[in-house]
Order: C-alpha cells, then structure tokens, then sequence
C-alpha cells in the first residue's frame, strides 16, 4: 500500500487541482504543494523505516504484488524498494515540493503546470518502485509526457526546440530499452516481465544475447544520465526548462538512468559487464573532463551548471564500471544523491538570481556578493560543494568512487579522471569570481535584493542536507549496505 | 585533558557557527567572543602538552567511523603525539595573537564580523589538521583551510587583484592535491587503511613494493608542495598577500603553508622507506628556497617580500625532513627531523611578527612599496624594535630563535656537500634581504613625505600581541639549546632518542654567514659605498629574471591557463558544431527521409491505391449495364444461371467447357442480354408511352 | 409420389411463368404464391416417401406458409406505396433503380 500511494496520491492530487478554479492561481499552487508534501512525509517514512527494519538484508521490502494485471502477457503489478531505491524516493518526494514552491515565479497557466508536475512526480516515483518491466516501461515513459509540455509551454525562447529534443531523444532511448525487454521476454521460459526473475534470468544468456541487450539498455539509460556522447540533449532542456524543471530534471531525471543500470542493466548481464566495463570507464572519464572542460567556456550560468552535470555523472559512469566494489557503488549512490541536492540547489540559486536580474549572462554580473550576502554565502556553498571539498556531499561521494574505482580498474584511468577535480574547482570559482567578486556595479544591480524567505526555504533544507550527508554519512551507507554487497555479488557473478 | 584535545578543535567551530548566526550584526562582541573561544583552545594546548611532556612515547589515539563498506571505512580519530601537542600550541598562539591583533587591524571594516568568522574557522580547519590521525581526515582538513584560505586572501574581494589571488590559491593548492588524492588511492588500494599508525607499520613492514612507496611518497607530497607553496607550485603565496595583513601572518606563513611541512613530517614513516622520494623533496626544498631567496633580493612590495621569505624558508624546512629521509634511508643518523619541525616552529612565530609587524607599518603609512618609506624609526617606537626583532631571528643572529633553528638545519647537510654550500647561500641571501627591508623602511631618510608625516604608531591591541611573538622570537629556539640537552630534539624525535649534531664550529659559520649579510645590506642601504643600482645594472638580466619572479606566471599563463580555457572553447565548439551537430544532422536525415518517403507514399502507394480506384471505375462503366432496373431480367438472370448449374452438375448436356473460360462466357452472355433488354425496355417504354 | 412431383412441378412452372411476364405487381405476387405452393407440396410428398417416420417436411412448409403471408403482407404494402406515389403500379414503369 505505501508504494502505491506514493505514485497514486500525486495522481489523485493532478485530479483535484484539475478541478479547481482556473482563476485562483494562488490557491492552485498551494493546493499542489500541500499535495506533494504528502508524499515527500511517505517517503521520508520509509526511509527511516526502512531503515530502521530492513537496512540489514538485500531483500525488497514493502512488496506489493505481484498482482496479475494483463495475464495474457503475464503481466503484473508488482512494486518493491531495497537499498538503492529508498534514497532516490526521500529525493524525490523532497524535490518535487521543493519545485512546486520554486514554481511559484511561474504566472500563466498554473493549473496545468501543476497538474502536469504532479503527474510527473508519480512517474518518477513509479520508475523507482516497479519491479515489472511493463510497469517500468510505462512509469519510464509516462515522464516524458508532462516533461514534454513543462518545458515546451513554460519554458525560454528556444523552448519548443529543446522540448521535441529532449522528448524525441529519449524516446529514440526507449525504443532500444524496448527491444531488449522483449528479447528477454521472449528468451525466459515461463515468458515473464519479473525483474527479479530476468536478473537470474539474465546470467543464463548466451554470450552475444547478453551483449546486444546489454547495449540496447544502455543506450536508453545512457541517454538519460547523460554519458558522453549522448548528453546534447541536457544543456538545451536545461537552459529552455523553467528553473523548477531544471531542478526536477537534474536532481530526479538524471537519476533515473544510473538508477535503471544499477537495478537492471549491470546485474542482469554480468558476462557482458565485465567485457566492456573498461570502455564504460573510459566514457565516464571523458564525461568528466569533457564536462568540465566545457564548463569552463561557457557564459551562461545555466549552460555551466548543466554542462557540470554532465561531468558529474560522469564521476557515476566511472564508479559503475568498477563493478566488483562495494565502494565504487556506495559512491554512485552517493554522487547521485548528492549531485540531486547540489545541482538541484545550484539551479534553483541561478533561477532566484534570474528572477531579479532577468539575465544569466556571467560577464553581465560582479561583485554582487557585496550586496547579496546571504544569497553569495549559500551559492559559496553549494559551489564547494559541487567542486567537492570536504563536508559536503559531493565530496564523500567522489572519494568513494575514487578508491572504489582505483581499486578495480585501470588505474591510470582513474589518475586522469582526478584532473576533474581540479577542473572542477576552475569553472566553479571562475564563475564565483566573475559574479560575486570584484567591483560591483550599483547603477545597473542597485535593485537587486537578497534572497527572501520563500527562497530560503527551499534551498535551505537542500543546504542542511548536503552538509548532514557530507560530514557524517554513516547513517546512509549502513542503509544501502547490504543492498550493495548483493548487487556487487550479482554484477560479479 | 588530552582525551578532551577534540574541543581545541571544536570551539572555533563553534565560535565560527555562532558569529554567523547569532552574532553577525554585533561587531565587538563577536570579537571577543572569538578571541575568548581560541584563548580557551590555547589554554587547554597547553596542557595537552604539558602533559605530552609528561609521558614519553605513550600516545594519545582515538577514532570513530563515518563510512563503514565492510573493509572500507573512513574514519575521523584523533592522534596526539609531541609533534601533534608542539603545532596544537604554535596554532593556538599565533591564533589568539592574530586575533587580537585583528581587532585593531580590522577596526572600521565593513565586514568586521565575517572577518572574525573566517578566522575561526580557519583555526578549526588547521588544528582538525594537525590532530588527525589519518590520512583522510588530513585530507578533509587540508581541504577545509584551501577554502578558508580562499575566504580569506578574497576578503576584499571587490578588489580585482584579491580576487583573482583567491582563485589563483585554491586552484594551484588543488593542482598540489591531484597529487595527493593519487597518493591516498594507493594508500588505500595498498594498505586497505588510512589510519597513520596502520599505514607506517605496513609500509615499514614492507608489505608494500618499494617502488610503489616512491609513487606513493611523492603523490602525498605533491600535496605538501601546493599548499606549501613550493616549486613549482610557488606561484599562489606572493599573490596570496592581496588579503588582510593578519591573515597572512597567520594562514600564508605561521600555519597554514606550514601544513605541507608538518604533512611531510607526520608521513615520514613513508619517505624513510624511499630515498628516491626523500631525495626528490630534498631537491625540490632547496631548489624552491633558493628560487624564493633570489626573488627576495629585488622586490619592493614589503608583504612581497615576506611571502617569498616564508617560501624560501619552508623550502628550507622541506629540504630538512628531505634529507632527513635520504639519511635514514641509507642507515645514516641524522637531525634533519627535528630540524625541519624546530624551524617550522620558530619560524611560525617570527615570521608571524614580521608580518603583523609590516602590517602594523602598513597600517601606519597606507602603502606597501617600501621605496616610499624609509625613517619611520622615529614614528613608532614599538613596532620598529620588535619588527628586528624578527629581522634578525629570520637573519640567524646569534641566540634567536632563528639562530637555533637554522644552525639545525645546517647540521643536516652535512654529508652533502652541495646542499651545505646552496643551504648557507640562502642564509646568506636571507639576513639581506630582510635587512635590506629593515634599512629601507625604519632607517635612513624618509622618502616620500606625505607617507612620512602621516605615519602614526599602531593601537594597543595591535602592538602587544607583537611583544608577544617578539618574545617568542627570542626565546622559543631555546628549546632547542645545547645547554638544554636539545630538549626539542629529544621530544619531538619521533621516539628515536637524541642524536649529536650542531657544534661550535657549525654555529660560528652560520653566525658569520648571517652576520655578513646583515653587513652588505648596511653597506648598500646606509652607508651607500655600494650602489644597489649598479649592482642590478651590472646583473641586467639576472635583475630581470628576479625582478619578474622568474617569468612563472607568465610562463603558465602561456603554458597551462590560456591552453586549458583555449582547449574548453574548442570542446565547446565541438559539443555544439560535431556531436550535437550529429544530434541535429540525425533530425535533418530524417526529415529528408521523411520526404522521401512522402514522395513515394504519394506516388506509388497512393498511386496503386488510385489505380484501384480507376480498375473499379472502368469496370464499373461496363457492368453498370446489368443494372436494368427490371425485377424479371433479374429473375432471369438467376433462372438461366440455376438450369446452367443443373445442367452442369448432372452432366446432362455432357458439356466439357473449363470453368473460367465459362464464367467469362457466362458474363459475356449476361451483358449481351442487358444491353439487348436496354433496348427492349426502351421499345417497350416508347410503347406505353405511345400507349398513353 | 411421380404425381405429387410432377402437380408441383407444373405448379411452378406456372408461378414461375406469371413472375416472368406478368406486367402487374400484383400478379407477380400471386404466382410468387403459387410456387411457394409449389415447394410446398414437394416438402410434404418427400417427407411422407423418403422419411416417412418425420414431420420436418410438414413443419417448414407451415413454416413457408407463414413467411409467405408476412411476405405477401410487406409486398402489398410497398405496392400500397407505389400506387401513392406514382399512380401505377406496373413494374415496368417503377425502373429508379436503373442505372
């Protein structure tokens, strides 16, 4: 039941703040918040209950199902968490009303846009819940929809370009991620769309079966993450994307790829991983230096940020190739979530300051952090923390995949990828100085105002997090624990 | 109290949260509060050394897990040993001098709070530092002050040049750290551990191959090379000096630069197992102290000045612990330990004087070029002496505490000729051009009026905690006196017990070498009977080579910067021309497939279907004549196709027609007989026409 | 059984006759009648020869007696009609569906 009501109280929520009152806007956007808060509170109840109760053994909790829902194709609904599912769903449920309330700026149409929001949390919720393919495939593409709309109706001047992008992209993804499904439909005996069942399935494959499929799902997943070379997709979608659904999009979307490899792709074809484990590697290194390097040409604030990501997944593409360690994959875990709060605050922090200045042109700023100070000390902030220094999430999280990575693979690989670190620091700290140091210009910036409370209050909790992760991550990694020693066992297989 | 060390640590952090959140908007008492709060820390350092001095070799280790993956953990513990106690109470001094110092320094600053808020978290970051017990807690720490030190030299950050200068220091200290996260890998990936006390018996055990302990070695200097500001990662220190006079006395050269020595020194354990890596630091120490020392000789910025003294020094103190390893790698016994950690520490407190000193000069005349100064002897009567003071403990002049410390590290060269000969050049080079600073600024006549009349001694809050440090000076290298039984050297050891070293004759060389270069800067800046200028005429090119500080920044500018931003421009015009250009050419194949395919939907596949179309019409104008409208033509129809049938099916008619030829006989008959009905009912229409 | 054959036979013959060249609607139906009758005759003398036991012959012709009063009935209505509308109920002339 608790699985459920995560992906049906947004669904229910869609509906009623469908029903309201077009006119009354701000009775609109407080209905949806309200509504996504309760399934932030569910979320963060099963993760401390999951941590309480569960966190010792790999096995899914809160199953449900699996309940026969087309029996023909045996399919099912069958939903269950473990490990590596609770913390994406406390990060969605937090990011979605942390969206709705940054939604606040958005001033047209607002009772679709939150109808459309609270679809899409319910598909995000849903993707990391199901353990059928079927309902994967359907929660997996049902996102892209409200996505679709969010970004070509509510977003920047290129908008429909970067919506029909994004969407096309992914689903020429979906159609590989398809193929293979089917194949490993129509290869098991009895045919099912049980995940579980398909990752022993899986194993049995031949040789060739494996890599084609292996392939096939990576593409899709790899398109969503993005790894390099499939990324173009994110820099527009995020440049044309309302701030909130940058937000949504870096912090929960990106997600879902590594995600998916780590729930279906690695395990299900071990044979296949361990033979190209080091081009995966290979592509996360480029990610990462290829990310930053570009970062640091870039004059958008956006544009920097997204193109960070790209380099920052680039750190999870890495640790998934070392897949024989623990560490490596406490470290995916860890650099996801914590490249969630931090992207995710560093968005909504460039969108506060586009409120005001109604530009996001780097050179067109400088020396703001004499007038804002509060708003420079947070942006300090989550920049360390996004260059990685000690404390913080992002930190705890690149140090893990270092050693993790170092240990399996090719280690001069991984001494290169360290110069991502330094890259790192360059475009986050040319980007602070060229905003917030040196002289500020008050005849053109004299209006602008530091950050007011609503603002404060959803970045703050993203601040206290990343903090709370960065100095003491022990609690999340007693939670994901054994969740990963079993999958390292599988993936090793 | 030394199980309680983590509140030395602790109580500037919370002096930090607390200034930042409740005190912000209250200038003075955030103040006091901090300085209460590193007084505090200073106090209980102490006692945790006294009571280190206590018990000899029985150390203080504690530590709890953050991140726990099965063999995995890290860890954050505390390890107190001498070394440890001797850095927690230089820290926590110079710390609370600085402070108090800063209140006069800082007075009128618009951010007078912040500043005490940085401060205090750069003390918790250093001490986090020096307390540690393994290398990523070290680590962490060692990152925390780069950022600190960030905060710090772009405090004034609507300067343009402060704030390049912060940038400048994190990122060339993060080149450093490359390096040391490398090292820290193949500390994990060999060891399994961080922890120091594990990580030295393994690699004194040899459990480790050796030439992967060079690697290895090297990776953890490379990080003491950044944030030690060595060659040929040097070039951030100088710049450094854009941010507040007190925090470059303490963070740029009493503790924070010094992070680099005391990593090297804690780590020995990992260089004595490599003489290659050991020469390596070695070579680089005094390679960056004489680099330092030559710039030194021709600059004219006053804090500029000091920040290459500090490099050259630590250079000094790196080439110690170097040697230190060489020696005991090869069996030799040698004082290069205790050397390194004794100058480190006397160092700390007279290099942290001239600073505050300059600072207070700086205060007094608004400028840093010490060509506009010359004369303020007379303005301030404290600062002056205590500044010599510092001039000629840095100068090795005899009984200082520079003296002492230096003589040291003269010792340990012993054995190597060319280190002997470099070493006392640099001493030499070292008491001129400090004194050189000291003529120019204190003595002779004054240069630039206005700067002169406007001069004024410093506030109370500025000039005792310089009586302070000029005590220290003094005194702290006394520690380390023969008559004392070196009492430095034999606490701090490293458990080795004491070892002979600096003698008579060692002391009378480095006293004459320093001596004489006191005495050339006199004879150049106050006597006049040698001209600098001709000096730097005859020297041209050397002149300019120091006076440009090597060319350093230019050469990577051109060399790292301008190719890395140049390489990002062409990867992003790679990202937008090839690869999304891929993306887009992707949707232009398609359209224009998509128009192909229109092409031949329209002309073959429509056409086919309007083929059909057209076959039904023709047909349909030939069979429209079965349509007669007449019921009885119909009834015929059927009657003659049911008697053919009979006919057929008994074989009455022993007819042998096949069957398709006879359907399209049958049809033929059909429509002869419709279009002859046609006219039959025309007739018979006229008829009834004709009837009616 | 010949005789009853052969009374049927003419029967339709004669039905079949009147439909072909009878020019009066009317007319056509009435011998349509006849040939109904016709069948019907055959069904009853092949039930009582061939299966003697049965009574599926008397059956459908009740049967054919039925549909052929509903049909007379629909039949005459339409012709009803026709005569409402044109005045003329000969089928030569009723020829709209012509092509």
């Amino acid at each position: 039941m608790i699985l459920s009501s995560l992906i049906f109280i947004p669904i229910i929520g869609m509906i009623i703040v469908m029903l309201l009152p077009k006119e009354k806007e701000d009775l609109i956007r407080y209905t949806a918040v309200g509504i996504s808060i309760i399934p932030m509170l569910v979320s963060f109840w099963l993760t401390y209950d999951y941590f309480v109760n569960f966190s010792g053994s790999a096995a899914m909790a809160y199953m449900e199902g699996p309940f026969s829902w087309i029996p023909s194709l045996n399919v099912n609904y069958h939903l269950g968490v473990d490990g590596i599912s609770v913390p994406m769903l406390a990060l969605t449920g937090l990011l979605t009303t942390i969206s709705l309330i940054a939604s606040f700026s958005i001033k047209f149409r607002i009772k679709e846009y939150s109808a459309f929001f609270l679809l899409l949390e319910a598909g995000m919720m849903g993707v990391f819940v199901a353990l059928d393919f079927f309902l994967f495939y359907v929660f997996w593409e049902i996102m892209l929809v409200p996505m679709y709309f969010l970004i070509g109706v509510w977003g920047g001047p290129r908008k429909e370009y970067a919506a029909i992008k994004f969407f096309l992209y992914t689903l020429f993804g979906s159609i590989f991620m398809l193929v293979a499904i089917l194949i490993m439909y129509f290869t098991s005996d009895p045919h099912t769309l049980n995940m579980l069942e398909l990752i022993e399935h899986g194993g049995t494959l031949s040789y060739t079966l494996q890599m084609v499929c292996f392939i096939f799902f990576f593409i899709a997943f790899a398109i969503k993450v993005p790894v390099w070379p499939f990324h173009t997709w994110l820099p527009d979608a995020h440049v044309q994307a309302p701030t909130a659904v940058s937000v949504i999009l870096a912090a929960v979307l990106l997600k879902m790829g590594t995600y998916a490899m780590l729930r279906i792709n690695w395990p299900m074809f071990p044979d296949a991983l361990h033979s190209l484990s080091f081009w995966i590697a290979l592509l996360g290194v480029i990610g990462i230096i290829y990310g930053a390097l570009v970062s640091l040409a870039q004059k958008d604030l956006k544009k920097l940020v997204a193109y960070s990501s790209v380099s920052h997944m680039g750190y999870c593409m890495l640790a998934l190739a070392a897949y024989s360690s623990t560490t490596a994959m406490a470290g995916v875990m860890f650099q996801m979530i914590s490249h969630g709060l931090i992207t995710g605050a560093l968005f909504l922090m460039v969108g506060v300051l586009y409120d005001r200045a109604h530009t996001r042109e780097i050179a067109a700023f400088g020396g703001l952090g004499a007038k804002l100070p509060v708003y420079t000390a947070l942006m300090l902030m989550f920049s360390m923390a996004a260059l990685g220094l000690p404390g913080m999430s992002g930190f705890v999280a690149e140090f893990m995949i270092f050693v993790g990575a170092f240990s399996q693979l090719n280690q001069y690989l991984v001494g290169i990828s360290v110069l991502g670190v330094v890259l790192g620091a360059a475009y986050m700290l040319r980007m602070f100085q060229n905003v917030f140091l040196g002289e500020f210009n008050m005849a053109k910036w004299g209006h602008l105002t530091d950050i007011n409370g609503r603002e404060l209050l959803m970045v703050v909790p993203l601040a206290v997090l990343t903090l709370a992760v960065g100095i003491y991550p022990k609690p999340l990694t007693d939670l994901m624990s054994a969740t990963l020693e079993n999958l390292v066992q599988i993936m090793s297989r | 109290m030394t199980e309680h060390a983590y509140l030395i640590v602790l109580l500037p952090l919370f002096s930090f949260l607390t200034i930042v959140f409740a005190l912000r908007w209250k200038e003075q008492v955030s103040a006091v509060f901090s300085v209460g709060m590193i007084a505090t820390s200073l106090i209980m350092s102490i006692m945790v050394l006294i009571e280190t001095l206590g018990h000899q070799g029985d150390y203080y280790a504690a530590a709890f897990s953050i991140v726990e993956l099965g063999a995995f953990k890290l860890q954050l513990g505390m390890l107190i040993d001498p070394l440890t106690a001797m850095m927690l109470v230089v820290v926590t001094s110079i710390g609370t001098c600085v402070e108090i110092y800063s209140i006069g320094y800082m007075k009128d600053d618009p951010r007078f709070s912040r500043f005490f808020a940085y401060l205090s978290l750069f003390l918790f970051s250093m001490l986090g530092l020096v307390i540690s017990d393994n290398f990523f807690m070290t680590f962490i720490f060692w990152e925390l002050v780069g950022l600190t030190s960030y905060l710090l030299i772009g405090f004034w950050f609507e300067k343009k040049s402060a704030a390049d200068a912060c940038k400048k220091a994190f990122l060339t200290t993060r080149v450093g750290d490359l390096g040391f996260i490398v090292g820290l890998l193949m500390i994990m990936y060999y060891c399994g551990t961080f922890n120091y006390a594990e990580v030295f018996t393994m690699i004194g055990a040899g459990a480790v191959p050796s030439g992967i302990v060079t690697i290895l070695a090297i990776g953890v200097f490379c990080g003491a090379v950044g944030k030690s500001a060595q060659f040929p990662l040097h070039a951030w220190l100088p710049d450094a000096m854009e941010g507040p006079t007190p925090v470059s006395a303490i963070v740029h050269s009493a503790t924070m630069v010094a992070a680099g020595v005391y990593l090297v020194a804690r780590t020995m354990s990992i260089f004595i197992a490599s003489a290659e890596a050991s020469m390596v630091v070695a070579v680089i120490g005094i390679a960056t102290s004489l680099m330092a020392a030559t710039i030194a000789l021709v600059q004219v910025d006053i804090k500029r000045i000091l920040a290459y003294s500090t490099i050259s020094q630590l250079g000094y103190m790196i080439m110690a612990l170097g040697l230190y390893g060489v020696d005991t790698a090869n069996g030799h016994h040698s004082p290069g330990f205790y050397a390194g950690t004794f100058h480190l520490m006397t160092h700390a407190f007279f290099k942290s004087l001239l600073f505050m000193g300059a600072g207070s000069v700086i205060h007094a005349v608004h400028t840093n070029d010490i060509m506009e100064m010359g004369g303020l002897w007379k303005k301030m009567k404290y600062t002056a002496p205590v500044f010599l003071i510092g001039s000629l403990s840095i100068a090795g002049f005899p009984l200082t505490s520079g003296f002492f410390s230096k003589d040291e590290i003269v010792a340990t060269t012993f054995g190597h000729p060319v280190f002997t000969v470099l070493t006392l050049l640099i001493a030499f080079m070292t008491a001129f051009y400090m004194w050189r600073l000291c003529f120019l600024t204190f003595f002779g006549e004054p240069r630039v009026a206005h700067r002169y009349e406007h001069a004024h001694e410093s506030p109370n809050t500025m000039t005792y905690p310089l009586f302070f440090l000029a005590f220290m000076a003094i005194f702290a290298g006394w520690t380390g006196i023969p008559a004392l039984k070196h009492g430095f050297a034999s606490f701090v050891a490293h458990g080795e017990g004491y070892v002979p070293h600096a003698d008579w004759v060692n002391y009378i060389v480095s006293s004459i070498v320093g001596l004489s270069g006191i005495g050339l800067a006199y004879l150049m800046y106050i006597k006049k009977s040698i001209s600098a200028d001709k000096i730097a005429e005859k020297f041209k090119p050397l002149y300019n080579l120091f006076w440009n500080k090597w060319y350093f920044d230019e050469i990577y500018q051109a060399a790292i910067i301008d190719p890395i931003m140049t390489f990002g421009r062409w990867m992003w015009t790679f990202d937008g021309k090839i690869i999304d250009g891929a993306v887009n050419g992707m949707a232009t194949l398609t359209m224009w497939w998509a128009d192909v395919k229109m092409w031949i939907d329209k002309w073959i596949i429509d056409g086919a279907v309007n083929g059909a179309g057209f076959i039904v019409r023709m047909a349909g104008s030939v069979l429209k004549y079965l349509q007669t409208g007449r019921m009885q033509f119909y009834l015929i129809l059927s009657m003659i196709l049911v008697i053919v049938m009979i006919l057929l099916k008994f074989e009455i008619a022993h007819i042998n027609i096949e069957w398709p030829s006879m359907t399209v006989i049958f049809i033929i008959a059909v429509l002869a007989l419709s279009i002859a009905s046609r006219f039959v009912s025309e007739d018979a229409n006229q008829e009834s026409e004709n009837e009616k | 059984m010949v005789a009853y054959l052969s009374v049927a036979a003419v029967l339709f013959s004669l039905g079949l006759f009147g439909v072909l060249t009878r020019r009066n609607i009317i007319g056509i139906l009435m011998s349509l009648e006849l040939m109904f009758n016709a069948v019907n005759i055959n069904l009853v003398a092949f039930n009582k020869f061939v299966w003697p036991g049965e009574l599926t012959g008397q059956l459908f012709s009740l049967f054919i007696i039925v549909v052929a009063a509903a049909e007379a009935v629909v039949g005459l209505a339409i012709v009803l009609l026709l005569y409402r509308n044109w005045q003329d109920i000969t089928n030569d002339n009723i020829n709209v569906l012509k092509w």
